[in-house]
């Protein structure tokens, strides 16, 4: 899987009518199974990067290929489904669904990509990520640290070719951090599965041989 | 995973709002079929099926009250008309079948009627393609027998071979000495008929104090053929044939002696509108003697339908259009006030690869299950409601509520409510369809 940004812009509109840039992103690649962690300011577009590489965010122009395929031009119906089975996805606020255990967590993730829900699957990633003894546990019941992983395991539900992961460590104690980025990265690594790691913590990027600073390739300022 | 699960999901989360709602549903529709059931209880008693009969005749009088007391053995009985008028009647070219009842009688403790009838009465529809059945025993045939309706047989527990006395004019201070045997259970027919205990005629007669003294009934017979007022020597008391004075002691009874309440006809004819055609030009005829009157029942009961129970079923149908819009609201108010809470819940799902489609049919799917399980137990409730309060129904208003009656059309309120789950779960489903996912999980 490559991953492939070309001239891509985004800008928000603010109250007063005036455009915001947020992206404005010459060239950005990531080659199959190549890890990179993403440094950046708070507010300085890193979210708003894995929204638009996601299809959640469509951008004002340019290209996001994934596969050869640009994401940004397929209809919105297909983009959920490409999202669904190619893209995984870690939040920093975990994003599981407080009704649904562990395991239907996962299950979740694996109902939108159109295939067959593989309960198989999902056990034996809970088992990796060690819950397996805590399958059928809603996430309020959890440790932080523990939804985290349960997070992981949804990401990877669905053998996504490409894992987005925002501030994946940043809401999870110390002793869980490094658990969770081994677990990412040994995934990725094993499955080879890129990975874009957006983080602020120069410790988490001191982890990926690849380091790229969000301000080096985005300038929301400069004119087109 | 499928949307009724996911769907299914969010209503445990929000168990608490969601029961209410569930419960706000199941009580409107627990209303709505008590309200069906008992518009279909009373318009299936009321209903021009009542009666497999053309013509009732009976004393001069309120028509209404002929029809109220002999179909639906309501209100009390009016004057009694001479037997041997019955047989006049029953010679009659177009007469089918000529039924005498003789009422005024009641079981001992008043609550049920006792007809007095000839064993004719069985071999007749006694609504329009229907026969009776028994679930025991059979039709009268000795003197003493009586034949139960399913009702009687179940409030009191009597089966055949059981001896019963019966109450004199409806006085449970006045049984008389003869006891009748239950020789038949009438099959529940879901009419009057099933609260009504058919006694022999003859054995009505052969009952002490029933029946005119002779003097009584010369004075009467001669007052007729002089077309007078009919002034008997000894004043009879009201109530029907079995009210009439004691004779000091018991003897034969003659025809002339005998007496009837009413006359049930079925008209003799080529099919119901020849039937219909003779019952229409016989009446006239009748009404201008002055020994009894001819009453359509099925125009009166029409008459009460429109009058009466038309207008109470307009004003339940009324509430029951008022309560499924409540319900609707309710549930559109519940679903919608969670949108708010639920913006990142909908917004991690489309993050998952979720279609827009698919978390609008989330939506639609909770608004539908809420509904269905609501009318669910709405149904269980509204039917326990009826089998609680039926009988507490009848013993106050004598109007025959079945407990397991199942009205038709309940059979729309799920198809129904499906529609208005839809209807309801369109906006906050909409609501869902255009949730603007990045900023869903941002909050």
């Amino acid at each position: 899987m490559s991953l492939v940004l070309k001239d891509v812009r985004k800008s928000y509109r603010e109250p007063d009518g005036r455009a915001l840039p947020i992206l404005n992103i010459p060239e950005f690649t990531l080659q199959s199974g190549e890890q990179t962690a993403l440094l950046g300011p708070s507010g300085g577009g890193k979210t708003t990067l894995l929204n638009v590489i996601a299809g959640i965010t469509l951008p004002d122009s340019g290209s996001v290929t994934i596969d050869n395929i640009d994401v940004a031009r397929l209809h919105e119906v297909r983009r959920d489904r490409f999202r669904a089975q190619k893209i995984g996805f870690v939040f920093q606020t975990f994003n599981l669904l407080a009704a649904f255990t562990a395991l239907e967590n996962v299950l979740l993730g694996m109902s939108f990509s159109g295939k067959t829900v593989d309960r198989k699957r999902a056990l034996e990633l809970l088992d990796q990520v060690g819950l397996s003894h805590r399958l059928h546990h809603r996430p309020p019941r959890m440790s932080v640290g523990e939804q985290q992983r349960v997070a992981v395991a949804r990401a990877l539900a669905n053998r996504p070719s490409l894992l987005l992961a925002d501030e994946p460590t940043a809401n999870v104690d110390v002793k869980n951090q490094q658990t969770i980025l081994d677990l990412i990265c040994s995934a990725c690594r094993e499955n080879n599965i890129s990975l874009l790691m957006v983080t602020h913590s120069l410790e988490v990027a001191g982890r990926f041989s690849r380091v790229d600073k969000l301000q080096d390739f985005n300038r929301p300022g400069a004119a087109p | 995973m499928n949307l009724v699960t996911i769907a299914a999901k969010s209503i445990r989360q929000r168990w608490l709002a969601s029961s209410l709602t569930a419960l706000s549903i199941s009580l409107g529709v627990a209303l709505m079929v008590a309200v069906l059931v008992i518009n279909g209880v009373v318009s299936r008693m009321f209903s021009q099926n009542a009666t497999g009969f053309d013509m009732i005749l009976g004393a001069k009088g309120s028509p209404m009250q002929l029809v109220l007391n002999t179909i639906y053995f309501l209100d009390r009985p009016i004057e009694n008309i001479p037997y041997k008028y019955y047989l006049e009647i029953k010679k009659k070219k177009w007469v089918a079948h000529a039924i005498p009842f003789a009422l005024g009688d009641t079981t001992e403790d008043g609550k049920f009627r006792i007809v007095g009838t000839i064993p004719e009465y069985f071999d007749v529809e006694y609504v329009p393609g229907k026969k009776f059945e028994l679930q025991g025993g059979q039709f009268l045939s000795g003197t003493f027998d009586a034949v139960i309706g399913a009702r009687v047989a179940r409030a009191y527990g009597w089966n055949v071979g059981h001896k019963f006395p019966i109450a004199h004019g409806g006085n449970t201070s006045d049984i008389h000495d003869e006891k009748f045997t239950v020789a038949g259970v009438l099959a529940p027919t879901g009419l009057p008929i099933d609260r009504a205990v058919f006694i022999n005629y003859d054995g009505f007669y052969e009952i002490e104090g029933h029946g005119k003294s002779k003097q009584e009934a010369e004075v009467e017979e001669k007052a007729r053929r002089d077309a007078e007022i009919l002034i008997p020597a000894v004043q009879p008391e009201a109530g029907g044939p079995g009210a009439g004075g004691k004779p000091a002691k018991k003897e034969p009874i003659s025809d002339q002696q005998k007496q009837v309440t009413a006359i049930l006809i079925q008209v003799a004819g080529n099919g119901p509108a020849e039937q219909a055609a003779i019952a229409f030009l016989m009446m006239p005829r009748i009404n201008k003697g002055s020994v009894a009157q001819a009453v359509n029942p099925i125009e009166q009961i029409k008459k009460l339908l429109d009058d009466v129970v038309g207008n109470i079923r307009t004003m339940l149908l009324v509430m029951t259009v008022l309560i499924i819009i409540v319900s609707g609201v309710g549930i559109f108010v519940s679903i919608y006030n969670s949108m708010s809470d639920r913006k990142r819940e909908i917004a991690i799902m489309r993050a998952l690869g979720a279609r827009r489609r698919t978390v609008f049919s989330v939506i639609v799917a909770e608004s539908i299950l809420l509904c269905a399980g609501g009318g669910i137990a709405g149904l269980l409730l509204g039917h326990g409601l009826v089998f609680v309060a039926g009988p507490i129904v009848e013993a106050r208003s004598d109007i025959l509520i079945d407990p397991w009656f199942f009205e038709r059309h309940e059979i729309l309120i799920l198809p129904a409510l499906l529609v208005l789950a839809i209807i309801v779960g369109l906006v906050p489903g909409l609501t869902a369809y255009r949730a603007d996912v990045a900023k869903g999980l941002s909050e």
